[in-house]
Parts: C-alpha cells; sequence; structure tokens
C-alpha cells in the first residue's frame, strides 16, 4: 500500500511567486534601538534550511544562505511588548493570533503586546505572507523568541536577588520569588537596559494543553478602528500635497502603444505626464484631474490575435510546456493492468476557469521620495520582494527602499506582486510629490493575475467490493498543489503537465488544491456509485489516514448524513482532503427548482482540523470566510476573455457571492491539542465544490465537471 | 465652482467640478477617508453613505446632487466616544475580516433598521444585498445588524 501524498510532491508550487532575494544585509543592533527604545531585546536566528525550507526554494545559483533572523521581540522600559515581524495582515487576523502566542508565552497580558508587520526598515526579512506558513512557522519561531526572553528576564530578577532563576516564576508580567512574595515587573527588569541577544530557535514552548492565552476566542486587535473608519488602508494615507497617479492601459493583452499626444493633458493644470519606455502615466492634484488628463492623452495602439475563453480548454491541452521533467509525476505499480482487471472502470475529464482574486481593496500604492531614498505604502502579501522590485526598476540599492504594508482590505494570494509600487514611485519620482495610486476595479480585473484554469483527467479501476486499485490522474496547467490522493491505491499514475498559460496567472487561495480537490472528490463520488456504495463509505472504505477520516466522519455526523430527500430537486453530497497540514470534510444541501433551472446552496457543513487551535474565534472566520469565498468559484465565478481582452471586468458582470447566496454554515472545529498548528487561510476551501457537485448529482443525476457548475443555472 | 455640504454635522465649502462623485470629495477634499471606494459603479457598496438619512453610493452621486443635503459617513455615527449600537455589535460579532466593506456595511444596516427595526435574518440579506464582502463574513454581518436591532429596542437611540 501506498500513501502517495507523503512521498509525492510535485515540483514546488510554481504559481506561488516565492523566490528569494539575491541579496541579504546584516542588522545593526545600534539601529534597533534606535527604532525600539531602550530595553531588553531577543533576536531569533533561524538556520538557513529551515528559512529555505520555508519558502519551497532555495537560495540562488545553490549558495548557502546565512543564519537568518525570523524575529525580534522588544520589551521597552515601560513594560510594553514590541514583535517585529514582516508577515502582513490582510484580515486573516494574525495581528491577533501571533500577539495571543507571544502574551501566552511570554507570560504577559494580551493587551502589552504590539506587533510591528510588514515594514521592510523595521521588521527582519520575511518571504511573504502566503502557503498558511504564519501560524505553523510564525507563531512558533515568535514563542521561542518569547520563551527566550522570559529567560533573559528571569535570569535578571535572579540575579538582582542573587537567587537560582529555576526557583523563581514568571507570570502576569512580572517576575515572583514564590518563597520570599518578592516580585519584579518586566518593566522595571528593562529600565535602563540596551541588551540585545541572538538566540538560537531552540527555546522549548509552552505545550498547547497548557496554553492560556492562546487557544482563546479574543477579539481582532484595533477592531474599534475598523468599525469606525480610523483605519488607514494604503489608499486613505493623504500626505500634505500628495498627487494622484494613473496608469495608461492598452486596450488588450499584448497591444503596444503606436503613438499618444501629451498636449492636452500637460496643459492642465499642475498634471505631470510621464513617458518612460512602455510606461505612460499621469499625476494630477485629484482623481478627476488624472482621469480626464489620462483621457486627453489620445493613446492608439497596435493589437495582436489572441487566445479567447470560448477555446482555453483545448489551448491549454495544445500548449503543454516541453521538458517539465519527472519531478512532476510519480508512478506506482500499474495503473495498466489494474484497470484491465477492475470490475469497475472510469474515466473522466474535468474543467476549472480562471478567475479572480477581486480584493475589495484594489492594489493601490502611496509612494514618497525624499533625498534620492524611496517609501513606499502598498498593500501586498510579500513587502521585501517588492521592495527588491523597487530598487531593481529604479536601479537603488536595497536600502533605499522601505515598503510598509498598512493592514490591507484583502489579497487571497492576488497580493504578491508590486506593480502599483512600482507605477506609484515612477510618477512621484517625475511629479517631485509624493503620488498616491489606486487601481480602479476594472484594471484590478484586468492587470492583476488569475487562479490558473486547467484541464484535469482521471482514470481509476475500482474492484467488486469497492476497493479502489488504479488512479491516473493528469492535471493541466492549474498545479500540483493537492494533486496527490489521500486514497489507498496500490497503482498509481500522477501528473501535473505546466503549460504555457494564455492568461496571467498565479497564487489564489489553496492553490491548485481547489482544482485537484474538485476532480479527484466528484470523481470519487461517480466512483462510489459504480461500485454501488455509499459515498461516505466507499471513501472510509479507501483511507486509513486516522485524522481525514475524523473529520469526514465528524462533518457526517453533524450533516445528518446521508440525509433524507423530502423534495424532488433537493441533494446531499460531501468532500474532503488533506491540504498544507490541515484536514478538511465538507457536506452540502442543495436545492434545484427544475422549472427555473436556479440553483441554491442549502446547507454546508465543514469540519476542519488544524493541530492545536490558537484562536477558535478568528479560525471560524476564516473556515466560514473560505466557503463563502469558494461558493463563487463553485457556483458561477470565471473571467471571460475574448481576443487578449477581459470581457466581465465588473461586479455588475462577473458576479460573486452575495449576502443572499450564503447558505446556512455550520464550522465543526477538531481542536488537537496534541498536535502542532498548522495554518487554516487556505485549505477550507477545498472541499466545497466537490461537495456540491455531488449534492447536485445526487438531486439531478447531472455530473457536472466544469467549475464554475452553473453559472447560468442548471437546466435539465 | 464651490458647493456648500453638510457632512456628520459640518457645513463645509468645497471648490470642485460638481460632476465629481462625492466619493472623491469626501476623501480627498474632506479628509473622510472611511468612504471605500471599491468598485465605482454602484456595485459593492464600500462606498455607502447616508443622504438625508437614506444609503446612497457615493461613488454614482455627483457632487451637484449633493449640495444642501444632510450627509453622514462612517466617522459621524460614534456620538462622543460613544459607538453607535450597530458599530458596537459589529465589533461584538467579530463581524469583520479585512473589513474594507465594513463602514459600507454599517451605513447600510443603519438604514435598514430605521426602516424596519425588527428584521428577519431573509430580510437583512435582502437589503444587504447590494453590499460585497469578499472575505466571506456575511453571516456575522447578519448576526450583528439582528443583535443591534435587539440592543435598540432595549435602550432607543
Amino acid at each position: 500500500m501506498s500513501e502517495p501524498r507523503d512521498t509525492f510532491v510535485p515540483e514546488p508550487e510554481r504559481c506561488e511567486f516565492s523566490e528569494r532575494p539575491a541579496h541579504h544585509f546584516d542588522w545593526s543592533r545600534r539601529d534597533f534601538f534606535k527604532l525600539a527604545g531602550s530595553g531588553v531585546a531577543v533576536a531569533l536566528a533561524v538556520p538557513a534550511d529551515v528559512a529555505a525550507q520555508e519558502s519551497g526554494r532555495g537560495g540562488r545559483g545553490g549558495q548557502p544562505l546565512p543564519q537568518e533572523i525570523s524575529a525580534w521581540l522588544h520589551i521597552g522600559e515601560d513594560g510594553a511588548v514590541t514583535v517585529f515581524t514582516g508577515k502582513v495582515e490582510v484580515g486573516q487576523n494574525i495581528r491577533t493570533s501571533l500577539a495571543q502566542s507571544v502574551a501566552d508565552e511570554l507570560r504577559v497580558p494580551f493587551e502589552s503586546v504590539r506587533l510591528v508587520m510588514g515594514d521592510t526598515s523595521r521588521t527582519p526579512y520575511d518571504m511573504g505572507t502566503f502557503g498558511s506558513r504564519t501560524t505553523p512557522t510564525m507563531a512558533p519561531q515568535l514563542r521561542r523568541a518569547a520563551s527566550a526572553l522570559r529567560d533573559l528576564l528571569v535570569e535578571a530578577a535572579a540575579k538582582q536577588w542573587n537567587l537560582a532563576p529555576a526557583a523563581l516564576k514568571a507570570a502576569d508580567g512580572r517576575v515572583a520569588d514564590p518563597a520570599s512574595r518578592r516580585t519584579v515587573t518586566y518593566a522595571e527588569l528593562a529600565r535602563g537596559q540596551s541588551q540585545a541577544s541572538m538566540i538560537p530557535a531552540e527555546d522549548p514552548v509552552t505545550p498547547a494543553s497548557q496554553w492560556t492565552v492562546a487557544g482563546q476566542p479574543l477579539a481582532k486587535v484595533d477592531g474599534r478602528d475598523f468599525v469606525t473608519g480610523r483605519h488607514q488602508y494604503t489608499p486613505d494615507l493623504r500626505p500634505e500635497g500628495v498627487l494622484c497617479g494613473k496608469v495608461l492601459r492598452p486596450p488588450a493583452f499584448g497591444a503596444t502603444l503606436v503613438s499618444f499626444d501629451p498636449h492636452d493633458a500637460q496643459a492642465m493644470p499642475r498634471v505631470t505626464v510621464v513617458h518612460d519606455g512602455d510606461f505612460v502615466g499621469v499625476a494630477a492634484p485629484r482623481q478627476r484631474d488624472a482621469e480626464r488628463a489620462l483621457a486627453a492623452l489620445h493613446a492608439e495602439w497596435k493589437t495582436t490575435p489572441q487566445p479567447s475563453s470560448r477555446e482555453l480548454f483545448d489551448y491549454l491541452k495544445r500548449n503543454v510546456e516541453e521538458g517539465a521533467g519527472r519531478d512532476n509525476r510519480h508512478d506506482t505499480g500499474s495503473v495498466e493492468s489494474a484497470l484491465v482487471q477492475a470490475a469497475h472502470r472510469l474515466e473522466e475529464t474535468y474543467t476549472v476557469s480562471y478567475i479572480a482574486h477581486a480584493p475589495l481593496e484594489p492594489r493601490a500604492a502611496l509612494a514618497e521620495w525624499k533625498d534620492g531614498s524611496l517609501t513606499v505604502w502598498t498593500g501586498t502579501q510579500r513587502p521585501f520582494a517588492v521592495r527588491d522590485e523597487l530598487a531593481a526598476a529604479f536601479h537603488l540599492p536595497a536600502d533605499r527602499v522601505r515598503v510598509i504594508v498598512p493592514d490591507t482590505g484583502s489579497a487571497y494570494g492576488g497580493k504578491h506582486t508590486g506593480e502599483a509600487a512600482v507605477e506609484a514611485a515612477r510618477l512621484a519620482r517625475a511629479a517631485g510629490h509624493p503620488v498616491s495610486l489606486l487601481w480602479t476595479r476594472e484594471e484590478e480585473f484586468t492587470w492583476a493575475y488569475f487562479r490558473p484554469a486547467g484541464v484535469i483527467e482521471i482514470k481509476s479501476g475500482v474492484t467488486q467490493d469497492g476497493r479502489l486499485t488504479a488512479w491516473e490522474f493528469h492535471n493541466y496547467n492549474s498545479g500540483g498543489s493537492g494533486i496527490g490522493t489521500p486514497y489507498v491505491v496500490e497503482n498509481q499514475r500522477i501528473e501535473y503537465h505546466p503549460v504555457h498559460s494564455p492568461l496571467r496567472q498565479g497564487s489564489y487561495r489553496g492553490l491548485a488544491a481547489t482544482a485537484n480537490h474538485f476532480a479527484r472528490e466528484s470523481h470519487m463520488d461517480s466512483a462510489a456509485r459504480a461500485a454501488g456504495m455509499d459515498p461516505l463509505e466507499f471513501r472510509l472504505k479507501n483511507l486509513t489516514d486516522e485524522r481525514l477520516r475524523a473529520v469526514f466522519q465528524a462533518a457526517a455526523k453533524s450533516f445528518g448524513w446521508p440525509g433524507k430527500r423530502e423534495r424532488s430537486g433537493q441533494g446531499f453530497g460531501l468532500g474532503g482532503g488533506v491540504e498544507k497540514g490541515g484536514y478538511l470534510a465538507t457536506c452540502a444541501e442543495v436545492a434545484v427548482d427544475r422549472v427555473s433551472g436556479s440553483v441554491r446552496v442549502v446547507r454546508v457543513v465543514t469540519a476542519f482540523e488544524c493541530g492545536a487551535v490558537v484562536n477558535p474565534d478568528g479560525l471560524r472566520n476564516q473556515v466560514m470566510g473560505a466557503t463563502i469565498m469558494g461558493l463563487g468559484g463553485a457556483l458561477f465565478e470565471a473571467v471571460d476573455f475574448d481576443n487578449g481582452r477581459i470581457t466581465n471586468p465588473r461586479f455588475s458582470l462577473y458576479r460573486v457571492p452575495r449576502f443572499q447566496d450564503v447558505p446556512e454554515i455550520e464550522v465543526v472545529l477538531l481542536d488537537r491539542k496534541d498536535l502542532p498548528s498548522a495554518g487554516a487561510g487556505e485549505t477550507p476551501i477545498v472541499g466545497l465544490a466537490p461537495a456540491i457537485g455531488n449534492a447536485l448529482f445526487d438531486a439531478t443525476g447531472v455530473r457536472l465537471r466544469s467549475l464554475p457548475m452553473v453559472p447560468n443555472g442548471l437546466k435539465i | 465652482m464651490s458647493i456648500e455640504l453638510e457632512v456628520n454635522g459640518k457645513r463645509h465649502v468645497v471648490v470642485a467640478d460638481p460632476e465629481t462623485p462625492l466619493l472623491w470629495v469626501l476623501r480627498e477634499e474632506l479628509g473622510l477617508t472611511g468612504t471605500k471606494y471599491g468598485c465605482g459603479e454602484g456595485e459593492c457598496g464600500a462606498c455607502s453613505v447616508l443622504i438625508g438619512g437614506n444609503v446612497r453610493r457615493s461613488c454614482q452621486v455627483p457632487l451637484r446632487a449633493a449640495a444642501g443635503k444632510s450627509i453622514a459617513t462612517i466617522e459621524g455615527l460614534e456620538q462622543n466616544g460613544r459607538l453607535h449600537p450597530l458599530q458596537q455589535a459589529f465589533l461584538d460579532a467579530g463581524a469583520f475580516q479585512c473589513a474594507y466593506c465594513i463602514p459600507g456595511m454599517i451605513l447600510t444596516g443603519v438604514t435598514l433598521l430605521r426602516k424596519n427595526p425588527n428584521p428577519s435574518p431573509q430580510q437583512i440579506a435582502q437589503f444587504m444585498q447590494g453590499n460585497i464582502c469578499r472575505c466571506g463574513t456575511h453571516p456575522r454581518i447578519v448576526q450583528a445588524i439582528a443583535r443591534a436591532a435587539e440592543a435598540m429596542k432595549k435602550a432607543p437611540q
């Protein structure tokens, strides 16, 4: 028997933009205290191989990387604890959950911990906030730093009292000597200090069973600022003299600029027109002035024929990258002979469309030049990569560029890049003023990148008694995440085929795991029915992974699987899997109106297990959010394009889930305090589409094999 | 040309093209950046404001149409440091993730509660249908509005 997901890792997810920068610069201790103020600080040193693992890729040119500082922790003379991390807050609530872990480990009140995040001049280098890595990697690293800082403070108290550190106890921001009942606060211990220690990432940390602050459903930090409109997202930063930037966009992909006339625009008051290579943009005092100036450029373009969405899936099959290599392929046993011997043989093709992230805050940046140095505020998941992008674009050393990420209006994998940052910086340099640039919704729908489309071909063989014996799975273009099967199948061939994508594509919440789970879990439903078995029973028969079995059983129990049909058009389905260390099962109930063809998802139960839960309230919000976001891609979201033009680049044309689309959702959390915490921002999205598809089959007998499944309803 | 506006109880005179969408006047001239741009076509609700007590998409309202009317933005809901019951209910229900849509959600919810102080979950969903939350916080937003309705019945504004 084989468990391919343990052994088969296709090429590191190529769609996750995750290349390391070419250079690393030393952190100066003196600079740190200038920023943080006096006190006691620890920096956590992470060995290079751990840092590289974090990214899924090694260093450039195979050169070993130095030890890296992953985080700073500082306690000031007032007892305030400041965490410096390069991670960013985009709505996933890590500003809260990371503070919980630090407060827990350092033994301080939650309110005394503050995070400085995503600021390339103040926080240590970080690859980026993606891949559900914050909770499994950054949280334990911060815990180790907090544990070391606590030890330092205890040692300082022990020295003061001339006692052994082991005799003392740290709690509630103070060190106590239980024997004499003396206490000293951390603040008192930090007073007058300028002590910084580099610590290895080895300090033991508190097991989850003993957590007090972590594990609690604490409310979002700074919540009040968000309900009062006080929080400033990037577009809300408006320094004195700021101008509004706009960029001239081609009418289609692949179009080249033939000519334009800056004369009329330049004649407008305080308008700057920039033409540099293939970049044309304007800066003007106000939004409306900038729009007018842009419209007055009278640009002419030359277009070339481009692919269209109606030919997308043929295109993907025809444009496979040559020489992608054996790394993308997994073989065990003989699929061919197992298929010959199988009692039931199945063969299906699934497709998924391109979809857009459509974060409600579009790409935005504020750029400001001072004395040859550049500061850019921008909502990105990869501040250090954007810093490097800017340094490269403007031929600057990286230390003359600072990128700051205000807590951002969401990302979902869609903000790995720094387009708006580069554009705003170019305009600001020419205009001699800070420039704020906010992409329009159409720009975001057109010039960002998309979740990859894909074609998935599956063959399987099942014995008379319902055992899976053959599994062949080919994914064209969407990617390798979640491509393996968690089921026990002796004979397997699984291959990811990279394709020259017709559209710019990249990371999206869950990456290809959504596509691969849709195809696999829908096919499992077909196979169960071929074998005459209940879909849950069939899965459990072919599944030994206890954690996955547990979530299937938990979801089924809360849902009341297999459900009882009381009306025509009612159907029940399920799907699940393992991805990024999280275990997931989703059950769905649908209602199809046979007259109108309208499809409604009535009820969803998702069971999720990601080890020890750090913040159950935040986790529920993430699982709920992934479920609702997943509804769009499952039912109706698709980017349509025709000859290089996106034909639905607006919310009036691109349908996203809205209030009346939202079913009754139940989230069942399995809190495993005996297991390390895994991330949770992505995996809860992967089971929904197959659960709905399987429920639609149950309701109608029609197997829907394309995402989105019912953009125009379901006529039967 | 110069146009008089009354925003959050204060009078302002702004000099701007009368066709400028109110959204940009609020953000650029008055510094009221709690009102967000999300789509520019009135489809997402991030730019919602109250005009004469009713929710409007400020990206679709030209400055001239707002002249002389009483306008409220998210910044005007808090009174003397006290949150509006709906703001408090959003906090209590944890009804946000990235929260970019939240000012628009709250102002739309305020209008709903004024028109219907006791809405059912279905009525809430129907009224909020024009507001997009991409993070998928809808069930908690519905819950927050229902909670605020309860709170406002107990302690009328």
